[in-house]
C-alpha cells in the first residue's frame, strides 16, 4: 500500500512545525497524525514521515520504536491497553486481562482473528486511584473495571459504540 | 495552618467548584489576578526578581519528585541575552502510583497555565512548553483548549495586559515512555528524538532545550505559584510541616475505600492519610505496607508508621521519601514477592537502555524475582539481589537505575521473611 499525506494533512504538519524552532521537534507530533490517519506506523509511513520532513528515515525509526504508543505493526480495529502495574495489579488488574484474552480466545500481545481487538498487557497509565483499567486505542481510559463493565464494554465496541469520557468526581474528604 | 489543622483546610489547587476549567469560571473566582498583579502592579513587584524572591521564600518544594526549592531553581537561569529561553512543564507523569497531575490538567487547567505564566516573566522566558504523557488524549485536548481560550483573552501571546512581556505556550504530547518524566529526557523527547537522559552537567538552566536556557518545573509546583502570588510566601510557609511547606496534591491507591487525589497540607499524618482521608482499609483488611510517593520510594512496614507524616524530614527517619505523595495502601493479603516482581518488570520494561548497570540490572533483577515468585528462587538469590542493586546505584546518567534498585532492596530488607519462605518452599519441593 501506498501511504501519502493530503493537502490538509500537509498544513496540519506546517502548523505543528511552527511550533518549534527547528524540524526535528515535529518527529513525535507528525508521527502521531500518521498513526491516526493510518492505523499504525509500519516502515513504510515511517518513510513518508521521515521525507515529508526532510530527516533521516532512521532517526524517525528510532523515535517511532522507542516509544510504546506507536504501532510499528498493524493493530486490530479497537486495541484494548490493560494496564497491570503496581496499583491495577493490586486491585485486579490480571484479572480483567484474564478475562479479556478468555473473552476474545487471544492472549496478551495478539489480534483476533476478524481483525476487530487487539490486546496488550500495559505498564502504568497513571490512573492508580481508579484501578483496575485500561485504555481503548491510545484514546478513552475506562475505569474502576469489574468484569461487567469490562463485559458491555466488547459489546459496546462490537456495536460501533466508544466509550465516553469518565469523569471522576472528585472524592469529598470525610471530616469527622 | 498547622499540620493538626488538616480537616479545616480549604483546597486551593483542586476545589469544588463547578466547571472551574472554563476560563470565564476561573476568572469569575480571581483567576489571572495573580498574573495581573505581576505584570501590572509595578508597587508589589518592581520586576521579575521580586517574584523569583516571593516564591524563593514561599519554599515551594518541588512536586515532581526531586523537592528542590523552585524559587531557587528559577534564580539559577543565567541573565538574559535577548536569546530564546524556554521553560518546559513536566506533565509525562507516569510512576506507578501518580496520576495527580491529571486532576489539575481535567479540573483547574488555568491555574497550571496562569503560574508558568509567572514563572515564564520570572525568568524573563519566551516560550513555554508544556509535555504531557501521550496517554493523557483527554487532558492533552483539555489543555489545548485552556491555552486557546487564555490567548484569545490575551493572558497568553504579544504584550500580555499591555505590559510589553510575550510569550508562546505550546502543548506538546509523549508518545508512552516512563523515561521522558525525567527532566533532561523530556528534553530530547521534546526536540524530537528518543528519550535518552542526558548527562550533568551542563545543567539546563545553562544549556536546555535547543541549547538554549531552559528551566522544567513539575504540573503542581507551577500551580501552587498563583496561590503564592495573591496570598505571599508567608501564607505558603505557613502550611503544614516546616521545611516541606504548602498544600500537596496526595493520590492515595490501593487497598483503601476512598482512592483518588486529595489537596491537603503537607505533613499529614500517613495513619490519618489512609485512616480519615481515603476511608480506611478495604473489606475490613488488616494494613500490611505503604508506598509513600510512587513506587520509587522505599516500602515502610505497617509498624514502622506510627508517628511518621507525609513530609521529607519524617520520611526520610524511617528511610523513605516524600517523591510524588503518590501512596500506594497495600492489605495483609499482598504478596511482596508477587509485588515486587511487578515493579521490577516495570522499571526493565521502562529502562531506556543507555546504561549498562541500568539496562541489564534492571532486567536482571526482574528474571531472579520472576524465578523467586514461580518457587524456583533459592535463598542465594536474597543477597544476589541486593548486590546488583548497590551496583546499579548512582552508576548511572539519571536516576532510573536508583529508582529500580531501592524497591527491591528495601522491599527484600523490610519483609525478608516473606522472601526466604517462598525460596524455602522450593527447597521442600525439590526435596
Amino acid at each position: 500500500m501506498t501511504y501519502e499525506f493530503d493537502k490538509d494533512d500537509l498544513k496540519k504538519i506546517d502548523d505543528i512545525k511552527a511550533k518549534y524552532p527547528e524540524v526535528m521537534p515535529a518527529t513525535l507530533p507528525v508521527l502521531w497524525l500518521a498513526q491516526n490517519k493510518f492505523g499504525h506506523v509500519e516502515p513504510e509511513v515511517q518513510r513518508l514521515v521521515a521525507e515529508t520532513l526532510g530527516l533521516p528515515e532512521a532517526h524517525v525509526h528510532g523515535v517511532a520504536t522507542f516509544y510504546t504508543q506507536y504501532y510499528k505493526e498493524k493493530k486490530g480495529k479497537h486495541v484494548l491497553d490493560v494496564c497491570t502495574c503496581l496499583s491495577c495489579q493490586l486491585c485486579g488488574g490480571y484479572d480483567m486481562l484474564n478475562h479479556i484474552e478468555d473473552k476474545l480466545g487471544i492472549k496478551a500481545g495478539e489480534t483476533t482473528e476478524d481483525g476487530m481487538f487487539s490486546v496488550q498487557e500495559v505498564e502504568c497509565l497513571g490512573a492508580c486511584g481508579y484501578a483496575p483499567m485500561l485504555q481503548v486505542t491510545n484514546d478513552k481510559y475506562v475505569n474502576n473495571l469489574t468484569k461487567e463493565k469490562v463485559d458491555k464494554l466488547i459489546d459496546d465496541l462490537k456495536a460501533g459504540k466508544t466509550p465516553e469520557y469518565e469523569e471522576i468526581k472528585m472524592p469529598l474528604r470525610k471530616v469527622d | 495552618m498547622s499540620t493538626a489543622d488538616w480537616k479545616n483546610y480549604e483546597p486551593v489547587l483542586i476545589p469544588n467548584t463547578k466547571d472551574l476549567h472554563k476560563i470565564d469560571v476561573y476568572q469569575q473566582n480571581g483567576g489571572y489576578s495573580a498574573l495581573k498583579s505581576v505584570l501590572t502592579d509595578k508597587k508589589k513587584w518592581e520586576g521579575p526578581s521580586d517574584v523569583i524572591n516571593e516564591v524563593k521564600a514561599a519554599n515551594i518544594r518541588g512536586r515532581g519528585g526531586a523537592g528542590f526549592n523552585a524559587g531557587l531553581k528559577w534564580s539559577f537561569m543565567p541573565p538574559a541575552d535577548g536569546g530564546p529561553r524556554y521553560l518546559a512543564c513536566n506533565g509525562d507523569e507516569s510512576e506507578p502510583g501518580t496520576f495527580k497531575d491529571r486532576k489539575i490538567f481535567e479540573y483547574n487547567p488555568h491555574v497550571f497555565i496562569e503560574g508558568a505564566l509567572i514563572a515564564a516573566y520570572a525568568m524573563e522566558i519566551t516560550s513555554i512548553y508544556v509535555y504531557i504523557r501521550g496517554e493523557y488524549k483527554d487532558y492533552i485536548d483539555m489543555m489545548q483548549k485552556a491555552v486557546d481560550d487564555a490567548y484569545e483573552k490575551g493572558f497568553i501571546g504579544e504584550d500580555i495586559l499591555g505590559s510589553g512581556y510575550s510569550v508562546d505556550f505550546y502543548v506538546h504530547s509523549g508518545a508512552g515512555a516512563y523515561i521522558c518524566g525525567e527532566e533532561t529526557s523530556m528534553l530530547e523527547s521534546l526536540e524530537g528524538k528518543r528519550g535518552y537522559p542526558r548527562v550533568k552537567p551542563p545543567f539546563p538552566a545553562q544549556k536546555g532545550l535547543w541549547g538554549r536556557p531552559t528551566t522544567i518545573n513539575n504540573i503542581e509546583t507551577l500551580s501552587h505559584v498563583v496561590p503564592v502570588i495573591n496570598k505571599g510566601a508567608d501564607w505558603f510557609a505557613g502550611i503544614g510541616a516546616k521545611n516541606h511547606p504548602g498544600p500537596i496534591l496526595y493520590g492515595i491507591s490501593g487497598h483503601v475505600n476512598r482512592p483518588g487525589v486529595y489537596e491537603l497540607p503537607s505533613g499529614i499524618p500517613v495513619l490519618e492519610l489512609i485512616n480519615d482521608v481515603a476511608g480506611g482499609m478495604r473489606n475490613g483488611k488488616q494494613l500490611k505496607a505503604v508506598i509513600p510517593g510512587g513506587s520509587s520510594t522505599p516500602i515502610l512496614r505497617a509498624d514502622q508508621l506510627d508517628g511518621v507524616t507525609m513530609d521529607s524530614d519524617s520520611l526520610r527517619e524511617v528511610g523513605t521519601m516524600l517523591g510524588t505523595a503518590g501512596m500506594v495502601v497495600m492489605d495483609e493479603d499482598t504478596d511482596m514477592v508477587d509485588m515486587l516482581w511487578r515493579i521490577a518488570h516495570f522499571y526493565h520494561h521502562e529502562s531506556c537502555g543507555q546504561c549498562t548497570p541500568c539496562r541489564d540490572g534492571t532486567g536482571w533483577l526482574e528474571k531472579i524475582l520472576l524465578k523467586i515468585k514461580n518457587g524456583d528462587g533459592e535463598i542465594k538469590d536474597l543477597d544476589l539481589l541486593l548486590d546488583i542493586t548497590t551496583q546499579m546505584e548512582g552508576r548511572t546518567i539519571c536516576a532510573l537505575a536508583d529508582a529500580a534498585a531501592w524497591p527491591v532492596r528495601h522491599t527484600i530488607n523490610r519483609f525478608r521473611d516473606e522472601f526466604e519462605a517462598r525460596c524455602k518452599k522450593s527447597v521442600h519441593a525439590i526435596a
